[in-house]
């Protein structure tokens, strides 16, 4: 908020001007200095992150594998993508993947904040809930791979002494995505909490109190003032979680590599295999734009849906 | 992971008072409902751990003792051999018959390349963040507003989108398979790291800085002795946020490193399952291994744990 309201430091200072007239503090302009001092951060800009836009999208139009040229093909990229059943399939896996992550995701770090909120706000909780954030994608999918391991690891033998047997984790078709969904929940779920939580913070006090005057059980105030008001909050958290979900690639190129067969092949470890493993940049650049605008378009729905950032606060 | 670093918002540092006195909470201590809901708590907060109690019991353990004491809580049969064959201080043959794959691996090399990349990217980024963020919020001139929405526009492109290019980008620089190679793409800037300080720079009072300037210190003095000073808590922030995404980042350097020379931790462990032996993974090595590569980030963590929790919030957008 503090951002909106201080825009940008007082411009003019009459004390300033009176004292030092050369110098004036107020009605200056920097822009040499400015430029100075945007300029490193202007080159990171213009060639890390606006060229490749403009290059990532001239590249879905040629067909290169770096040694040779490049060679304009027009659409044909994007033919070949329309027709590729792999690709059907990414979209697909990766589909599965997004609404299992965000739902259970969601759920838990909802439970999490609201625990936090009614518990205890220690620091020393917030800190523990966050812990599994500070490892890398690579350390959390490595350590669920030796705890889910179908022979040895200690999910399995918890499961069969469950009763349940054991389970092909990352080796059968039907459980690898939710796998390594899971794996991933366990990951973000504290960071997405206390950004939830942070949400809560900002929920006036004296509802609950009104409510619990009225005698509304902690689910009622859940329902009835809770979510309502968490919603904006709820909303762009959903949306930062929801891009990062669908980039997933870390956790799957560890432990199955897309495997098995192509059950857990998402969109970003199939374009990286067209590019790195086939040299197909034209097609995996091709792959790209697809996967620019299935995100484009997910955010703008999640948007209108959720209205996220809009307050229903005042 | 750049999600990480645009959801921490900004602003979110200033300590904020409790929003709601704690009425009432005291009186139910013991009703049922609160006794549940710390079960539930606890219960996540077990799920949240035992990963770590586990990586920890099985670099202890060796191999051959996991396949009988699959189980037990203790480490099994204890020793240091998985550390020591992360670190290449095993004979060949005694990495072999302990479970190892034999080859040489030198995570000494991956460290100290994590090291430098992550303290690389971690300096220069911040610093021409800070510096640009500095122009976009203490400076006057003409197309200030422009160049930030532009700036803020690069929040929207994805990281996924960026890459290939970016590889071709530091290919024709002849950069494939060098630590600068993996460091340059972040080094100039991230759109969150400006954000987050041009927060914390327009509260720097006018008057301070106006003092300053009549004294007659240029504007390049006054932002290295008076702003950079004034907002080092914010600016240590997101250093340390910086560094744990580099330090974790794994498929940039993964597009870009072949070699040891180049190679950091998440690389190198990404190649363990690759390399299992055929008597099956190492998994008193690759546990050690990930509690080598992880142990640093939560050292850092326990460091600035409150630094780092309180600045992930929403208060900046909301």
């Amino acid at each position: 908020m503090s951002a909106v309201e201080n825009p940008a430091p007082a411009p003019t200072s009459s004390g300033a001007h009176r004292l030092r007239p050369k110098r004036a503090v107020g009605r200056r302009d920097d822009t040499r200095l400015a430029l100075l001092f945007i300029l490193p951060a202007l080159v990171g800009l213009l060639l890390f992150y606006f060229w490749p836009l403009v290059r990532g999208i001239w590249l879905s139009f040629t067909s290169w594998d770096i040694l040779t040229p490049a060679r304009f093909v027009g659409l044909a990229n994007y033919q070949e993508m329309i027709s590729d059943p792999v690709f059907w399939n990414a979209v697909r896996v990766t589909l599965l993947y997004v609404v299992i992550n965000i739902g259970i995701q969601t759920v838990v770090a909802l439970v999490l904040a609201v625990l936090m909120q009614r518990l205890s706000r220690s620091i020393v909780l917030r800190s523990l809930v966050l812990t599994p954030f500070l490892v890398s994608n690579v350390v959390a999918a490595l350590v669920f791979l030796w705890i889910l391991d179908f022979q040895l690891g200690i999910g399995n033998h918890f499961l069969e002494w469950l009763g349940v047997g054991r389970v092909g984790f990352f080796t059968t078709e039907a459980w690898v995505i939710p796998t390594i969904a899971l794996v991933n929940v366990w990951r973000h779920m504290g960071y997405t909490a206390l950004l939830l939580f942070a949400g809560l913070q900002a929920i006036p006090g004296n509802l609950y109190e009104a409510a619990r005057v009225d005698g509304a059980s902690e689910i009622r105030q859940f329902f009835t003032i809770t979510l309502p008001l968490l919603r904006p909050i709820l909303g762009l958290v959903l949306i930062i979680s929801v891009i990062g979900s669908f980039q997933v690639f870390d956790t799957v190129a560890v432990t199955t590599g897309g495997g098995p067969v192509d059950a857990s092949r998402v969109l970003q470890l199939y374009i990286y295999d067209n590019a790195f493993g086939q040299f197909n940049f034209g097609y995996a650049a091709a792959l790209s734009v697809a996967m620019l605008v299935i995100l484009m378009v997910v955010t703008v729905l999640q948007y209108r849906v959720t209205r996220a950032g809009q307050t229903d606060l005042n | 992971m750049s999600t990480a670093a645009t959801a921490t918002a900004r602003g979110a540092e200033e300590a904020r008072p409790a929003a709601r006195p704690p009425s009432g909470t005291s009186r139910r201590r013991l009703s049922p409902g609160r006794v549940l809901a710390w079960t539930v708590m606890i219960i996540l907060l077990i799920i949240t751990l035992f990963p770590f109690f586990w990586m920890l019991r099985t670099a202890l353990s060796s191999n051959s003792a996991l396949y009988a004491e699959a189980v037990s809580l203790m480490p099994a049969d204890a020793n240091l051999g998985g550390f020591q064959r992360v670190f290449g201080l095993q004979e060949t043959e005694q990495a072999i018959a302990e479970g190892g794959s034999g080859a040489s691996i030198d995570f000494w090399r991956y460290l100290v390349n994590t090291v430098l990349v992550a303290t690389g990217i971690t300096v220069c980024q911040v610093f021409f963040s800070a510096m640009a963020a500095y122009a976009f919020s203490r400076l006057q001139w003409k197309g200030r507003d422009v160049v930030f929405g532009l700036f803020l526009l690069s929040l929207m492109v994805p990281v996924i989108f960026t890459l290939l290019p970016n590889f071709l980008l530091v290919r024709e620089l002849g950069l494939i398979d060098t630590l600068l190679g993996i460091m340059l793409p972040s080094m100039f800037m991230t759109p969150f790291a400006i954000f987050f300080l041009r927060q914390f720079f327009m509260n720097v009072p006018t008057e301070v800085e106006e003092a300053a300037l009549i004294d007659g210190a240029g504007r390049v003095r006054v932002f290295f002795t008076l702003i950079i000073p004034m907002t080092a808590g914010p600016i240590a922030t997101v250093s340390i946020l910086t560094y744990i995404t580099a330090w974790n980042d794994y498929l940039w350097p993964l597009m870009v490193s072949y070699t040891d020379a180049s190679r950091v931790l998440t690389v190198a462990l990404g190649n363990f399952t690759e390399q299992s032996p055929q008597t099956g993974p190492d998994w008193a090595g690759l546990m050690a291994a990930t509690l080598v590569a992880a142990l640093p980030m939560l050292l850092l963590f326990m460091l600035f744990a409150r630094r780092i929790v309180s600045s992930i919030g929403f208060s900046g957008i909301k």
